[in-house]
Protein backbone atom coordinates (compact mmCIF):
# COMPACT_ATOMS: atom_id res chain seq x y z
CA UNK A 1 0.00 0.00 0.00
CA UNK A 2 1.53 3.61 -1.11
CA UNK A 3 1.92 5.62 2.51
CA UNK A 4 -0.35 8.27 2.37
CA UNK A 5 0.50 10.16 5.45
CA UNK A 6 3.54 11.97 6.33
CA UNK A 7 4.63 13.70 9.57
CA UNK A 8 6.08 16.89 9.73
CA UNK A 9 8.09 18.30 12.52
CA UNK A 10 5.88 21.10 13.48
CA UNK A 11 2.92 22.71 12.87
CA UNK A 12 0.23 25.67 14.25
CA UNK A 13 -3.41 26.07 13.94
CA UNK A 14 -6.13 24.34 13.26
CA UNK A 15 -6.95 20.90 11.57
CA UNK A 16 -8.33 21.88 7.88
CA UNK A 17 -9.63 19.54 5.07
CA UNK A 18 -9.18 20.43 1.01
CA UNK A 19 -7.77 20.02 -2.18
CA UNK A 20 -4.06 20.08 -2.57
CA UNK A 21 -2.59 23.16 -4.51
CA UNK A 22 1.32 21.04 -5.42
CA UNK A 23 4.27 22.34 -6.46
CA UNK A 24 8.22 21.82 -6.05
CA UNK A 25 8.38 26.48 -5.55
CA UNK A 26 8.48 28.78 -3.06
CA UNK A 27 6.25 30.82 -1.59
CA UNK A 28 6.31 34.30 -0.78
CA UNK A 29 3.26 36.43 -0.08
CA UNK A 30 4.60 39.29 -1.64
CA UNK A 31 6.49 38.40 -4.45
CA UNK A 32 4.27 35.43 -5.76
CA UNK A 33 0.74 36.52 -5.09
CA UNK A 34 -1.92 39.38 -6.36
CA UNK A 35 -3.81 39.21 -3.33
CA UNK A 36 -7.04 40.78 -4.67
CA UNK A 37 -7.41 38.29 -6.84
CA UNK A 38 -6.43 35.06 -5.24
CA UNK A 39 -3.77 33.86 -7.88
CA UNK A 40 -0.11 33.63 -7.84
CA UNK A 41 1.27 35.77 -9.77
CA UNK A 42 4.86 35.72 -10.40
CA UNK A 43 5.08 34.82 -13.97
CA UNK A 44 8.37 32.35 -13.46
CA UNK A 45 5.98 30.38 -10.66
CA UNK A 46 4.99 27.08 -10.76
CA UNK A 47 1.46 27.58 -10.21
CA UNK A 48 1.38 30.82 -12.21
CA UNK A 49 -2.06 31.51 -12.89
CA UNK A 50 -3.42 29.48 -10.49
CA UNK A 51 -6.12 30.22 -7.55
CA UNK A 52 -5.14 29.46 -3.93
CA UNK A 53 -8.09 30.47 -2.17
CA UNK A 54 -9.53 27.71 -0.11
CA UNK A 55 -6.52 25.41 -1.39
CA UNK A 56 -4.27 23.34 1.08
CA UNK A 57 -0.32 24.50 -0.30
CA UNK A 58 2.33 22.50 -0.55
CA UNK A 59 4.90 24.05 -1.82
CA UNK A 60 8.94 23.81 -1.05
CA UNK A 61 10.34 26.36 1.00
CA UNK A 62 9.22 29.56 2.25
CA UNK A 63 10.78 32.62 0.10
CA UNK A 64 11.25 36.30 0.04
CA UNK A 65 10.98 38.96 2.43
CA UNK A 66 9.05 40.19 5.17
CA UNK A 67 6.06 41.19 4.02
CA UNK A 68 4.33 37.62 4.38
CA UNK A 69 4.26 38.61 7.98
CA UNK A 70 1.67 40.81 7.54
CA UNK A 71 -0.08 39.94 4.50
CA UNK A 72 -1.23 36.45 5.61
CA UNK A 73 -3.06 38.38 8.53
CA UNK A 74 -4.44 40.32 6.15
CA UNK A 75 -5.99 37.88 3.28
CA UNK A 76 -7.45 36.54 6.03
CA UNK A 77 -9.15 39.50 7.23
CA UNK A 78 -10.42 39.34 3.23
CA UNK A 79 -11.03 35.88 3.19
CA UNK A 80 -9.02 35.45 0.03
CA UNK A 81 -6.24 33.08 1.68
CA UNK A 82 -5.38 29.74 1.18
CA UNK A 83 -6.71 27.17 3.57
CA UNK A 84 -3.30 25.80 5.04
CA UNK A 85 0.21 25.77 3.68
CA UNK A 86 2.48 22.52 3.83
CA UNK A 87 6.22 23.40 3.51
CA UNK A 88 9.31 21.50 3.29
CA UNK A 89 10.89 24.17 4.73
CA UNK A 90 9.89 27.45 6.96
CA UNK A 91 11.86 30.61 7.37
CA UNK A 92 11.02 32.49 11.04
CA UNK A 93 8.68 35.19 8.60
CA UNK A 94 6.26 32.44 6.99
CA UNK A 95 6.04 30.91 11.03
CA UNK A 96 5.36 34.60 12.60
CA UNK A 97 2.51 35.61 9.78
CA UNK A 98 1.08 32.11 10.55
CA UNK A 99 1.28 32.85 14.52
CA UNK A 100 -0.65 36.50 13.71
CA UNK A 101 -3.35 35.17 11.04
CA UNK A 102 -3.86 32.09 13.46
CA UNK A 103 -3.09 30.30 10.36
CA UNK A 104 -2.72 26.18 9.84
CA UNK A 105 0.68 25.60 8.63
CA UNK A 106 3.04 22.48 8.69
CA UNK A 107 6.64 22.03 7.87
CA UNK A 108 9.68 19.46 7.75
CA UNK A 109 9.59 16.44 6.85
CA UNK A 110 11.76 13.59 6.14
CA UNK A 111 11.26 13.29 2.34
CA UNK A 112 10.09 16.11 -0.45
CA UNK A 113 6.93 16.72 0.56
CA UNK A 114 5.65 18.29 -3.20
CA UNK A 115 6.81 15.09 -4.67
CA UNK A 116 4.52 12.76 -2.10
CA UNK A 117 1.18 14.45 -2.10
CA UNK A 118 -0.55 14.48 -5.66
CA UNK A 119 -1.72 18.07 -7.23
CA UNK A 120 -5.51 18.24 -6.64
CA UNK A 121 -5.78 15.42 -4.09
CA UNK A 122 -8.13 15.78 -1.22
CA UNK A 123 -5.80 15.87 1.87
CA UNK A 124 -6.24 16.40 5.54
CA UNK A 125 -3.53 18.80 7.59
CA UNK A 126 -3.68 18.22 11.69
CA UNK A 127 -1.17 20.52 13.01
CA UNK A 128 -1.79 19.74 16.75
CA UNK A 129 -0.45 17.14 18.87
CA UNK A 130 3.37 16.09 19.08
CA UNK A 131 3.16 14.76 15.22
CA UNK A 132 1.40 17.05 13.08
CA UNK A 133 0.97 15.59 9.45
CA UNK A 134 -0.76 15.62 6.34
CA UNK A 135 -2.43 12.96 5.29
CA UNK A 136 -4.10 11.76 1.46
CA UNK A 137 -7.60 11.30 1.63
CA UNK A 138 -8.23 10.42 -1.95
CA UNK A 139 -5.51 11.31 -4.93
CA UNK B 1 10.53 27.77 26.13
CA UNK B 2 11.91 28.80 29.52
CA UNK B 3 10.34 32.06 30.82
CA UNK B 4 12.00 34.06 33.39
CA UNK B 5 10.17 35.77 36.30
CA UNK B 6 9.68 38.77 33.94
CA UNK B 7 8.61 36.95 30.92
CA UNK B 8 6.02 34.92 33.19
CA UNK B 9 4.66 38.35 34.24
CA UNK B 10 4.51 39.65 30.62
CA UNK B 11 2.69 36.76 30.00
CA UNK B 12 -0.07 36.84 33.26
CA UNK B 13 -0.89 40.50 31.82
CA UNK B 14 0.96 42.26 34.74
CA UNK B 15 2.46 44.61 32.74
CA UNK B 16 -0.55 45.38 30.44
CA UNK B 17 -2.34 43.61 27.18
CA UNK B 18 0.04 44.77 24.33
CA UNK B 19 3.18 43.07 26.05
CA UNK B 20 1.05 40.45 26.70
CA UNK B 21 0.04 40.11 22.95
CA UNK B 22 3.61 40.45 22.38
CA UNK B 23 4.81 38.29 24.50
CA UNK B 24 2.22 35.23 23.41
CA UNK B 25 3.08 35.85 20.00
CA UNK B 26 6.87 35.40 20.34
CA UNK B 27 5.92 32.47 22.05
CA UNK B 28 4.00 30.57 19.94
CA UNK B 29 6.63 31.67 17.29
CA UNK B 30 9.38 30.44 19.30
CA UNK B 31 8.02 27.23 19.90
CA UNK B 32 7.61 26.31 16.29
CA UNK B 33 11.35 27.18 15.72
CA UNK B 34 12.38 25.40 18.48
CA UNK B 35 13.66 28.24 20.73
CA UNK B 36 14.78 27.47 24.41
CA UNK B 37 14.55 30.63 26.02
CA UNK B 38 14.72 34.64 24.96
CA UNK B 39 17.57 36.54 24.47
CA UNK B 40 17.50 40.49 25.28
CA UNK B 41 18.02 42.57 22.54
CA UNK B 42 18.98 46.37 22.09
CA UNK B 43 16.95 47.43 19.07
CA UNK B 44 13.96 46.85 17.00
CA UNK B 45 13.22 47.98 13.05
CA UNK B 46 9.58 47.48 11.87
CA UNK B 47 8.46 47.06 8.30
CA UNK B 48 4.81 47.74 7.90
CA UNK B 49 3.89 49.70 4.85
CA UNK B 50 0.64 49.52 4.41
CA UNK B 51 0.42 47.52 1.17
CA UNK B 52 1.61 44.49 3.45
CA UNK B 53 -0.60 45.68 6.62
CA UNK B 54 -3.64 46.50 4.96
CA UNK B 55 -6.84 47.74 6.37
CA UNK B 56 -7.01 45.07 8.60
CA UNK B 57 -3.24 45.60 9.74
CA UNK B 58 -3.76 49.04 10.24
CA UNK B 59 -7.12 48.53 13.09
CA UNK B 60 -4.59 46.02 14.72
CA UNK B 61 -1.85 48.78 15.08
CA UNK B 62 -4.60 51.31 15.95
CA UNK B 63 -6.27 48.77 19.05
CA UNK B 64 -3.37 48.94 20.68
CA UNK B 65 -2.65 52.97 20.33
CA UNK B 66 -5.88 52.86 21.80
CA UNK B 67 -4.61 51.92 25.33
CA UNK B 68 -3.23 53.86 28.40
CA UNK B 69 0.35 55.56 27.50
CA UNK B 70 1.91 53.06 30.04
CA UNK B 71 0.65 49.61 28.49
CA UNK B 72 1.55 50.54 25.12
CA UNK B 73 5.31 52.28 24.42
CA UNK B 74 8.30 50.08 23.45
CA UNK B 75 11.02 49.40 26.20
CA UNK B 76 13.79 49.64 23.16
CA UNK B 77 14.89 52.37 20.07
CA UNK B 78 12.36 50.86 17.67
CA UNK B 79 12.87 51.86 14.25
CA UNK B 80 10.81 51.93 10.89
CA UNK B 81 11.29 50.40 6.88
CA UNK B 82 9.76 52.74 4.64
CA UNK B 83 6.57 53.54 4.19
CA UNK B 84 4.34 52.88 1.34
CA UNK B 85 4.27 56.28 -0.27
CA UNK B 86 6.48 59.94 0.09
CA UNK B 87 4.04 61.78 1.43
CA UNK B 88 4.90 65.07 -1.12
CA UNK B 89 4.45 62.91 -3.94
CA UNK B 90 1.76 60.54 -4.27
CA UNK B 91 -0.05 62.65 -6.50
CA UNK B 92 3.30 63.16 -8.71
CA UNK B 93 3.12 59.19 -8.48
CA UNK B 94 -0.78 59.07 -9.11
CA UNK B 95 -1.59 56.94 -5.89
CA UNK B 96 -4.61 57.48 -4.71
CA UNK B 97 -5.91 59.37 -1.63
CA UNK B 98 -7.00 55.81 0.09
CA UNK B 99 -3.22 54.78 -0.09
CA UNK B 100 -1.83 58.08 1.53
CA UNK B 101 -4.65 58.39 4.55
CA UNK B 102 -3.76 54.52 5.23
CA UNK B 103 -0.06 55.19 5.33
CA UNK B 104 -1.23 58.39 7.98
CA UNK B 105 -3.46 56.40 10.15
CA UNK B 106 -0.01 53.58 10.40
CA UNK B 107 2.06 56.72 11.21
CA UNK B 108 -0.39 58.05 13.99
CA UNK B 109 -0.65 54.49 15.47
CA UNK B 110 2.83 53.46 15.56
CA UNK B 111 3.96 57.75 17.08
CA UNK B 112 1.41 56.47 19.80
CA UNK B 113 3.63 53.31 21.11
CA UNK B 114 6.83 55.21 20.68
CA UNK B 115 7.88 54.03 17.55
CA UNK B 116 10.54 55.95 16.04
CA UNK B 117 9.43 56.84 12.21
CA UNK B 118 12.98 56.71 10.44
CA UNK B 119 11.50 55.10 7.14
CA UNK B 120 14.24 53.36 6.13
CA UNK B 121 15.95 49.97 4.90
CA UNK B 122 19.36 51.88 5.14
CA UNK B 123 19.41 52.15 8.73
CA UNK B 124 23.15 50.51 9.28
CA UNK B 125 24.44 53.34 7.18
CA UNK B 126 22.55 56.01 8.60
CA UNK B 127 20.71 55.51 12.18
CA UNK B 128 22.66 53.09 14.34
CA UNK B 129 24.72 50.19 12.74
CA UNK B 130 24.42 47.27 15.35
CA UNK B 131 28.43 45.92 16.96
CA UNK B 132 29.48 42.72 16.34
CA UNK B 133 27.72 40.46 19.00
CA UNK B 134 24.96 42.77 19.25
CA UNK B 135 21.79 40.80 19.41
CA UNK B 136 18.83 42.73 17.48
CA UNK B 137 15.21 42.42 16.24
CA UNK B 138 15.44 44.01 12.84
CA UNK B 139 12.56 43.35 9.97
CA UNK B 140 13.99 44.15 6.39
CA UNK B 141 15.79 41.13 4.97
CA UNK B 142 18.40 43.59 3.50
CA UNK B 143 19.25 45.16 7.19
CA UNK B 144 18.94 41.59 8.41
CA UNK B 145 21.56 40.17 5.90
CA UNK B 146 23.84 43.62 6.08
CA UNK B 147 24.14 43.88 9.90
CA UNK B 148 24.61 39.88 10.80
CA UNK B 149 27.13 39.55 7.35
CA UNK B 150 28.92 42.88 7.71
CA UNK B 151 28.38 44.23 11.30
CA UNK B 152 28.69 40.51 13.04
CA UNK B 153 25.20 41.47 14.86
CA UNK B 154 22.88 38.86 15.41
CA UNK B 155 19.08 38.79 14.08
CA UNK B 156 16.47 36.70 12.60
CA UNK B 157 14.15 38.06 9.97
CA UNK B 158 11.54 39.47 12.23
CA UNK B 159 8.37 40.27 10.54
CA UNK B 160 6.44 43.22 11.41
CA UNK B 161 4.42 41.86 14.13
CA UNK B 162 7.50 40.11 15.88
CA UNK B 163 9.55 43.33 15.28
CA UNK B 164 6.89 45.28 17.35
CA UNK B 165 6.44 42.57 19.77
CA UNK B 166 10.62 42.81 20.43
CA UNK B 167 9.82 46.32 20.72
CA UNK B 168 7.12 45.89 23.27
CA UNK B 169 9.16 43.17 25.30
CA UNK B 170 12.34 44.24 24.85
CA UNK B 171 12.84 40.54 23.50
CA UNK B 172 13.04 38.10 21.10
CA UNK B 173 13.34 34.35 21.30
CA UNK B 174 16.40 32.98 21.10
CA UNK B 175 16.92 30.66 17.51
CA UNK B 176 18.32 30.58 14.13
CA UNK B 177 21.01 33.27 14.12
CA UNK B 178 20.91 34.28 17.90
CA UNK B 179 22.95 30.65 17.78
CA UNK B 180 26.68 30.36 17.39
CA UNK B 181 26.37 27.12 15.66
CA UNK B 182 23.71 28.27 13.30
CA UNK B 183 26.34 31.08 11.58
CA UNK B 184 28.68 28.54 10.61
CA UNK B 185 28.79 28.32 6.75
CA UNK B 186 26.69 25.54 4.76
CA UNK B 187 27.83 25.87 1.15
CA UNK B 188 31.13 27.64 -0.14
CA UNK B 189 30.88 30.52 -3.14
CA UNK B 190 34.15 30.03 -4.94
CA UNK B 191 33.90 33.54 -6.96
CA UNK B 192 36.74 33.80 -10.06
CA UNK B 193 35.85 37.67 -10.94
CA UNK B 194 35.01 40.40 -8.19
CA UNK B 195 32.57 42.75 -9.30
CA UNK B 196 32.81 46.73 -10.24
CA UNK B 197 29.32 47.98 -10.58
CA UNK B 198 26.40 47.46 -7.75
CA UNK B 199 24.13 45.81 -10.09
CA UNK B 200 27.15 43.14 -10.63
CA UNK B 201 27.45 42.89 -6.58
CA UNK B 202 23.24 42.38 -7.18
CA UNK B 203 23.88 39.83 -9.31
CA UNK B 204 26.09 37.78 -7.31
CA UNK B 205 23.59 38.04 -4.78
CA UNK B 206 21.00 36.69 -6.98
CA UNK B 207 22.86 33.65 -8.28
CA UNK B 208 24.39 32.64 -4.51
CA UNK B 209 20.76 32.98 -2.96
CA UNK B 210 19.52 30.34 -5.61
CA UNK B 211 22.15 28.39 -5.04
CA UNK B 212 21.55 28.68 -1.28
CA UNK B 213 17.53 28.28 -1.41
CA UNK B 214 16.25 28.77 2.16
CA UNK B 215 16.56 30.98 5.16
CA UNK B 216 18.64 27.83 7.11
CA UNK B 217 21.68 28.57 4.42
CA UNK B 218 24.85 30.65 5.07
CA UNK B 219 27.41 31.03 2.39
CA UNK B 220 30.78 31.32 2.70
CA UNK B 221 32.46 33.58 -0.33
CA UNK B 222 36.25 33.03 -0.99
CA UNK B 223 37.83 34.81 -4.53
CA UNK B 224 36.94 38.17 -3.39
CA UNK B 225 39.81 40.09 -4.33
CA UNK B 226 39.31 43.17 -2.40
CA UNK B 227 37.71 44.40 0.62
CA UNK B 228 34.19 45.78 -0.96
CA UNK B 229 32.37 49.54 0.59
CA UNK B 230 29.09 50.00 2.36
CA UNK B 231 26.73 50.06 -0.74
CA UNK B 232 28.81 47.13 -2.57
CA UNK B 233 27.64 44.73 0.03
CA UNK B 234 24.59 46.48 0.49
CA UNK B 235 23.58 45.53 -2.76
CA UNK B 236 25.18 42.55 -2.67
CA UNK B 237 23.13 41.31 0.64
CA UNK B 238 20.14 42.70 -0.49
CA UNK B 239 19.73 40.74 -3.64
CA UNK B 240 20.75 37.71 -1.34
CA UNK B 241 18.43 37.85 0.75
CA UNK B 242 15.70 38.15 -1.10
CA UNK B 243 16.65 35.63 -3.74
CA UNK B 244 17.68 32.89 -1.77
CA UNK B 245 15.62 34.11 1.64
CA UNK B 246 19.03 34.26 3.24
CA UNK B 247 19.90 36.15 6.54
CA UNK B 248 23.84 35.58 6.58
CA UNK B 249 26.95 35.54 4.57
CA UNK B 250 30.27 35.28 5.33
CA UNK B 251 33.33 36.86 2.40
CA UNK B 252 36.53 34.71 3.92
CA UNK B 253 38.84 37.45 4.77
CA UNK B 254 36.46 40.43 4.87
CA UNK B 255 33.64 39.95 7.08
CA UNK B 256 34.41 40.33 10.74
CA UNK B 257 33.10 36.46 11.21
CA UNK B 258 35.78 35.07 9.18
CA UNK B 259 38.78 36.38 8.64
CA UNK B 260 40.00 32.50 7.83
CA UNK B 261 37.75 30.15 6.19
CA UNK B 262 38.38 27.88 9.12
CA UNK B 263 36.57 30.27 11.46
CA UNK B 264 33.29 29.39 9.89
CA UNK B 265 33.80 26.04 8.31
CA UNK B 266 32.16 23.37 10.47
CA UNK B 267 34.68 20.49 11.49
CA UNK B 268 35.23 17.55 9.68
CA UNK B 269 32.60 18.84 6.85
CA UNK B 270 33.47 19.36 3.59
CA UNK B 271 30.73 21.48 1.90
CA UNK B 272 29.06 21.96 -0.86
CA UNK B 273 31.20 24.33 -3.48
CA UNK B 274 29.94 26.33 -6.21
CA UNK B 275 31.46 28.27 -8.50
CA UNK B 276 30.36 31.44 -10.10
CA UNK B 277 32.52 33.58 -12.42
CA UNK B 278 31.79 36.69 -14.83
CA UNK B 279 29.91 34.81 -17.67
CA UNK B 280 27.05 33.70 -14.61
CA UNK B 281 26.29 37.28 -13.82
CA UNK B 282 26.26 38.59 -17.37
CA UNK B 283 23.55 35.75 -18.03
CA UNK B 284 21.90 36.70 -14.95
CA UNK B 285 21.07 39.87 -15.79
CA UNK B 286 20.50 38.88 -19.23
CA UNK B 287 18.12 36.83 -18.34
CA UNK B 288 15.66 39.54 -17.27
CA UNK B 289 16.80 42.09 -20.38
CA UNK B 290 15.68 39.37 -23.49
CA UNK B 291 13.30 41.21 -25.91
CA UNK B 292 12.92 44.41 -24.01
CA UNK B 293 14.37 46.99 -26.10
CA UNK B 294 12.61 49.98 -24.13
CA UNK B 295 11.52 50.72 -20.46
CA UNK B 296 8.89 53.38 -19.76
CA UNK B 297 10.79 54.25 -16.25
CA UNK B 298 14.16 53.71 -14.59
CA UNK B 299 13.93 53.09 -10.92
CA UNK B 300 16.92 53.60 -8.17
CA UNK B 301 15.33 51.97 -5.08
CA UNK B 302 15.34 48.75 -2.93
CA UNK B 303 17.24 50.05 -1.18
CA UNK B 304 17.32 53.20 -0.50
CA UNK B 305 20.41 55.22 -1.72
CA UNK B 306 23.22 56.16 -0.03
CA UNK B 307 24.39 60.08 0.12
CA UNK B 308 27.40 58.42 -2.02
CA UNK B 309 24.92 57.08 -4.73
CA UNK B 310 22.85 60.11 -4.82
CA UNK B 311 25.99 61.80 -5.63
CA UNK B 312 26.86 59.36 -8.13
CA UNK B 313 23.30 59.58 -10.11
CA UNK B 314 23.74 63.60 -9.90
CA UNK B 315 27.29 63.42 -11.64
CA UNK B 316 25.58 60.76 -14.40
CA UNK B 317 23.26 63.18 -14.83
CA UNK B 318 25.17 66.42 -15.65
CA UNK B 319 24.86 67.72 -19.10
CA UNK B 320 21.82 65.78 -19.63
CA UNK B 321 18.17 65.28 -19.18
CA UNK B 322 15.71 61.58 -18.75
CA UNK B 323 13.12 62.38 -20.45
CA UNK B 324 11.20 58.63 -19.15
CA UNK B 325 10.20 58.87 -15.18
CA UNK B 326 13.44 58.62 -13.57
CA UNK B 327 12.75 57.76 -9.79
CA UNK B 328 15.56 58.37 -7.06
CA UNK B 329 14.31 57.28 -3.75
CA UNK B 330 16.85 57.51 -0.54
CA UNK B 331 16.21 57.73 3.23
CA UNK B 332 14.44 60.43 5.49
CA UNK B 333 17.94 60.97 6.93
CA UNK B 334 19.83 61.37 3.31
CA UNK B 335 17.53 63.53 1.62
CA UNK B 336 18.42 66.99 3.74
CA UNK B 337 21.99 66.40 2.88
CA UNK B 338 21.37 65.84 -0.31
CA UNK B 339 19.36 68.79 -0.62
CA UNK B 340 21.51 70.80 1.31
CA UNK B 341 24.51 69.82 -0.79
CA UNK B 342 22.45 70.53 -4.39
CA UNK B 343 21.91 66.79 -5.18
CA UNK B 344 18.75 67.15 -5.12
CA UNK B 345 18.45 70.04 -7.09
CA UNK B 346 21.19 68.86 -9.86
CA UNK B 347 19.08 65.01 -10.49
CA UNK B 348 15.70 67.09 -10.45
CA UNK B 349 16.50 69.85 -13.21
CA UNK B 350 18.11 66.95 -15.30
CA UNK B 351 14.45 65.62 -14.92
CA UNK B 352 14.53 63.16 -12.08
CA UNK B 353 12.28 62.70 -9.45
CA UNK B 354 13.58 62.33 -5.73
CA UNK B 355 11.68 60.86 -3.32
CA UNK B 356 12.44 59.67 0.56
CA UNK B 357 11.23 57.15 2.89
CA UNK B 358 9.07 55.35 0.99
CA UNK B 359 10.42 52.02 -1.52
CA UNK B 360 9.10 51.68 -5.02
CA UNK B 361 7.97 47.81 -4.61
CA UNK B 362 6.22 48.36 -1.05
CA UNK B 363 4.57 51.37 -2.77
CA UNK B 364 1.35 49.67 -4.60
CA UNK B 365 3.35 49.39 -7.53
CA UNK B 366 0.72 47.03 -9.57
CA UNK B 367 -1.55 49.90 -8.99
CA UNK B 368 0.69 52.59 -9.89
CA UNK B 369 1.80 50.33 -12.63
CA UNK B 370 -1.93 50.75 -13.98
CA UNK B 371 -2.16 54.58 -13.10
CA UNK B 372 0.48 55.20 -15.14
CA UNK B 373 0.69 53.15 -17.69
CA UNK B 374 4.25 51.49 -16.35
CA UNK B 375 4.88 48.03 -17.73
CA UNK B 376 8.97 47.63 -18.42
CA UNK B 377 11.05 49.17 -16.08
CA UNK B 378 15.03 49.24 -16.11
CA UNK B 379 16.71 49.58 -12.51
CA UNK B 380 20.88 48.68 -10.97
CA UNK B 381 18.66 46.56 -8.23
CA UNK B 382 18.59 42.60 -8.39
CA UNK B 383 16.26 42.80 -5.40
CA UNK B 384 13.43 44.95 -6.96
CA UNK B 385 14.12 43.00 -10.53
CA UNK B 386 13.12 40.14 -8.66
CA UNK B 387 10.34 41.66 -6.41
CA UNK B 388 8.49 43.37 -9.43
CA UNK B 389 8.30 40.74 -11.71
CA UNK B 390 4.82 39.94 -9.85
CA UNK B 391 3.37 42.76 -9.61
CA UNK B 392 2.99 42.74 -13.38
CA UNK B 393 6.26 44.61 -14.60
CA UNK B 394 9.10 43.38 -17.10
CA UNK B 395 12.04 44.26 -15.15
CA UNK B 396 15.63 44.60 -17.03
CA UNK B 397 19.26 44.91 -14.52
CA UNK B 398 21.39 47.55 -16.12
CA UNK B 399 24.37 49.32 -14.43
CA UNK B 400 23.65 52.67 -12.61
CA UNK B 401 25.69 54.58 -15.90
CA UNK B 402 23.46 52.68 -18.56
CA UNK B 403 20.18 53.76 -16.75
CA UNK B 404 20.95 56.98 -17.07
CA UNK B 405 21.97 56.66 -20.59
CA UNK B 406 18.57 54.57 -20.79
CA UNK B 407 16.43 57.18 -19.30
CA UNK B 408 17.94 60.04 -21.20
CA UNK B 409 17.47 58.37 -24.71
CA UNK B 410 13.42 58.07 -24.34
CA UNK B 411 13.97 54.58 -22.19
CA UNK B 412 15.92 52.44 -25.24
CA UNK B 413 17.65 50.24 -23.82
CA UNK B 414 21.49 50.73 -23.54
CA UNK B 415 24.20 48.48 -22.24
Amino acid sequence: MSETIFYATAGMGRRVEGHALVAKDGFSARYDLDRMRGVFSRPEHKLAGESYVGRVLVLDAAKGGVATAWMLHEMKARGVMPAALVLNAVNPIMVQGAALADFTMISGFDLDITQAVPNGAVVEVEPSGERPFIRVVSP
Amino acid sequence: MQLTDEEEAMRAGTMGPAVQMAIEHQIKVGRYLGAEDFVPVGQAHIMADTESLGVAGVEWLERLARLPAQHRRVRIPTITDPRGTDFAAAQRLKQQPWMVELEQRAVTAFEALGVLMTNTCINYQTIMPPVLGEHVAYGDTGVVIYCNSVCGARSNFEGGPSALSAGLTGRTPRYGYHLDERRQATLVIEVSHTPHELNEWGALGGIVGRLAGDYWQVPALVGIDRVPGSDEMKHFGAALASYGSVALFHIVGVTPEAQYMSDVLPAGRDLPTHEVGEEDLRAFAQSYAREIDKVDLVVFSAPQLSLVEMQQVANLLEGRRADIPLFVVTSPQVKPDADRMGLTTRIEAAGGTVLSGMCFYQSYAREMAEANGWKRLATNSAKLVNIIGGYGYRPALLSMEACIATACAGGRMTS
